[in-house]
């Protein structure tokens, strides 16, 4: 019987399905309720913003659902959070197998982003609910949904390997990485709509990608009210190109720095 | 390379940078900048220089050198982790290492599932680990406890099941070991070396690290001696492991090294010391020197094996000796001998002296000088007296 080689894909891929496997079935391990809480913690949390800002503030989101308008951009920014934030100790927190063994590195990030990729599909169920009770608004054009769940992958990804890199030589990217969440949260039309802002302030908010995917999300699922990239910018199209550019960007460059280190890691941690 | 040569080093160098002011956080990434400091300042420790050298397909290749003298760092080369400074390293066919047991077993899963992780970090897919699997459990002798989490093993159950996925699994072109296979009880040590048999009888390429002399004669066919970081012998085996001990017994007259681990108030100083061990016996000398008026004093030592196992120790105390009292720059000489129950291999010694309360710590030095013991057959326990046996018929009935 024959291993397979270590440099082969056909190693990572049973690596990467190791390592996503073995996070499942420790992620809920001890905790009575187990995966429902998957489905329960981003339900709270909607349940939470959705009181203070539908039924307290009373913010008008120009749309009729607006509870799957609001779950799905929790959602999703709960994926993006989930990555990156699990990335930062990745590769540090796996020290002591990097430096026992030869392994493709770039499959402990791949790891956690599919790990929160399960998350994500186990939300979006919850989601897919909300839009049938509430009101969906599905077109030939939701086609183009799979296509920003890539974007969603590749950009989290990409970001994923930066901040797993620069975490081995700055223990500091941590704590910074918390500070930079907060204010992207705030920076993403995720609680508020982006109409909201003033005109200026949603054409740059906009190209931020997270923006522009969950805005996009929305208008293909929830509301074709829902103001995308090229609205905000007088219905001009082209715009479009630039968080996607953007996004491939992030990816390409933070891939080159993740491959450039990877092979000093054991030495670094 | 021609089509024979599976592992070909050639003038290797690596260095490792130490950082002397790690800029871990930006504070002190700060702090060193006000201070107009580099960002990083790093101290270069050479590990190796130069090292070139062949393993050619079916042999047992042993790669022998003292403590620090860069044979880790070249295993962890030949396995890919570390990359070479200079030098080339390349390999054909597929390695596996076996650094160490049980690389990424998780305390929290099942044996079983233990097993499948493990088998993944190896290369092999989950159907292959399957038609394995039967065959693993059996060879642990774990059936029984397959579905309990690993950190409710014993470590004697989790080195049993580490070792036979690594053995039953890797059945690869090359394998990489490191003597840490061989330790554990003389019954795991004893399936050890069977198993070293098998890949020798197979015609395994095998490149083994080893302290141990005697394994190494008998197991490897061609050897390379590491000392300093640069290829002191390279050839037969049986050469490579005649010179490593010349090493040993070249330092042995040196006795005392300067060694890190030393401590105490140091009004009592251990000095001059001398370590022998023959057939028949071994003694341990060394003088006591007073740096000032010392009522009463304890003294002893420890005499420990590779794996740091104390085999034979004794004190001043232990022994009922009648107390002693110095003047000041006053030496005594104190000379242990004890029938020689070692087993073959280098043990270190650790001698103290102690104020009359135990407790006081005047001089006590770890590793303080080193024993090797020679020309005993190894056998599988930690001690090796002499053992006679005899055999009479009794009679039939």
């Amino acid at each position: 019987m024959n291993s397979v080689k270590r440099t082969s894909p056909a190693y990572s891929l049973i690596l990467l399905r190791q390592l996503v496997k073995t996070d499942f079935k420790l992620r809920y391990q001890g905790s009575a309720l187990g995966y429902l809480w998957s489905l329960l913690k981003p339900l709270f949390l909607f349940g939470i913003l959705y009181i203070v800002f539908v039924e307290i503030v009373k913010v008008d989101y120009g749309v009729e659902n607006s509870g799957a308008y609001l779950l799905l951009g929790i959602v999703i920014w709960s994926f993006f959070s989930e990555v990156t934030g699990g990335s930062v100790t990745s590769i540090v927190g796996k020290g002591d197998l990097i430096r026992k063994l030869n392994f493709p590195k770039k499959v402990i990030v791949q790891a956690v982003t599919y790990s929160a990729l399960i998350n994500l599909a186990l939300n979006l169920f919850v989601v897919a609910v909300f839009l049938a009770i509430g009101g969906a608004s599905i077109s030939l054009e939701t086609l183009v949904l799979p296509l920003l769940f890539l974007q969603l992958f590749v950009l989290s990804l990409g970001i994923g390997y930066f901040l797993a890199t620069a975490y081995v030589k700055l223990r500091d990217v941590n704590y910074i990485w918390d500070v930079v969440m907060q204010a992207l949260f705030y920076l993403t039309p995720i609680l508020f709509p982006i109409t909201f802002a003033p005109l200026w302030a949603q054409k740059t908010l906009m190209l931020n990608p997270m923006a522009q995917i969950i805005q996009d999300m929305r208008y293909l699922l929830v509301s074709k009210d829902t103001a995308t990239i090229a609205d905000v910018f007088d219905g001009n199209e082209a715009i479009r190109i630039v968080p996607v550019v953007l996004t491939i960007l992030i990816f390409a460059v933070s891939s080159l720095y993740f491959s450039k280190k990877a092979k000093s890691f054991a030495e670094e941690i | 390379m021609d089509d024979q040569t599976v592992i070909s080093v050639k003038n290797v160098h690596k260095s490792f940078r130490l950082p002397t002011s790690k800029a871990g956080s930006i504070k002190t990434l700060f702090t060193n900048m006000a201070k107009l400091k580099k960002y990083r300042e790093f101290e270069v420790q050479k590990a190796l220089h130069g090292v070139s050298f062949e393993v050619k397909k079916g042999e047992f290749f042993g790669i022998v050198g003292r403590n620090g003298s860069g044979k880790s760092t070249l295993l962890k080369m030949l396995a890919g982790i570390y990359q070479p400074t200079k030098g080339s390293i390349e390999t054909t066919g597929k390695i596996v290492p076996f650094i160490e047991l049980g690389v990424g077993f998780n305390p929290e899963l099942s044996g079983r599932d233990n097993v499948y992780l493990n088998g993944a970090l190896l290369g092999f897919t989950e159907k292959q680990v399957d038609e394995k699997y039967d065959a693993i459990v059996e060879f642990a002798e774990l059936e029984k406890f397959m579905g309990q989490k690993l950190k409710n093993y014993s470590s004697g159950m989790q080195v049993r099941l580490a070792f036979s996925v690594a053995t039953i699994l890797a059945d690869s072109d090359i394998l990489l070991l490191d003597e840490v296979l061989a330790v554990g009880d003389a019954d795991f040590q004893r399936k050890c070396f069977d198993y070293f048999k098998t890949l020798k009888k197979n015609k395994k390429t095998v490149v083994f690290v080893s302290h141990d002399m005697d394994a190494v004669r008998e197991y490897c066919d061609k050897a390379v001696l590491i000392d300093d970081g640069k290829v002191a012998e390279y050839g037969d085996a049986r050469t490579a492991a005649k010179k490593y001990t010349q090493l040993f017994t070249e330092t042995e007259s040196l006795s005392t090294r300067n060694s890190d681990s030393r401590w105490g108030t140091m009004e009592a100083t251990i000095e001059d010391i001398q370590a022998k061990a023959s057939k028949t016996g071994i003694s341990i000398k060394f003088q006591i020197k007073a740096h000032r008026k010392i009522q009463d004093i304890v003294y002893g030592f420890s005499i420990k094996n590779g794996e740091g196992l104390s085999i034979i120790a004794s004190n001043s105390k232990l022994l009922e000796l009648e107390t002693i009292g110095l003047n000041e720059k006053e030496r005594y000489l104190v000379s242990f001998d004890m029938p020689n129950y070692l087993n073959n291999g280098i043990h270190t010694v650790d001698l103290a002296v102690l104020g009359g309360d135990g407790v006081t710590v005047f001089d006590w030095q770890e590793d303080a000088v080193q024993l090797l013991m020679k020309g005993k057959r190894r056998v599988p326990s930690i001690t090796n007296p002499e053992v006679k046996c005899s055999v009479t018929l009794k009679g039939a009935k």
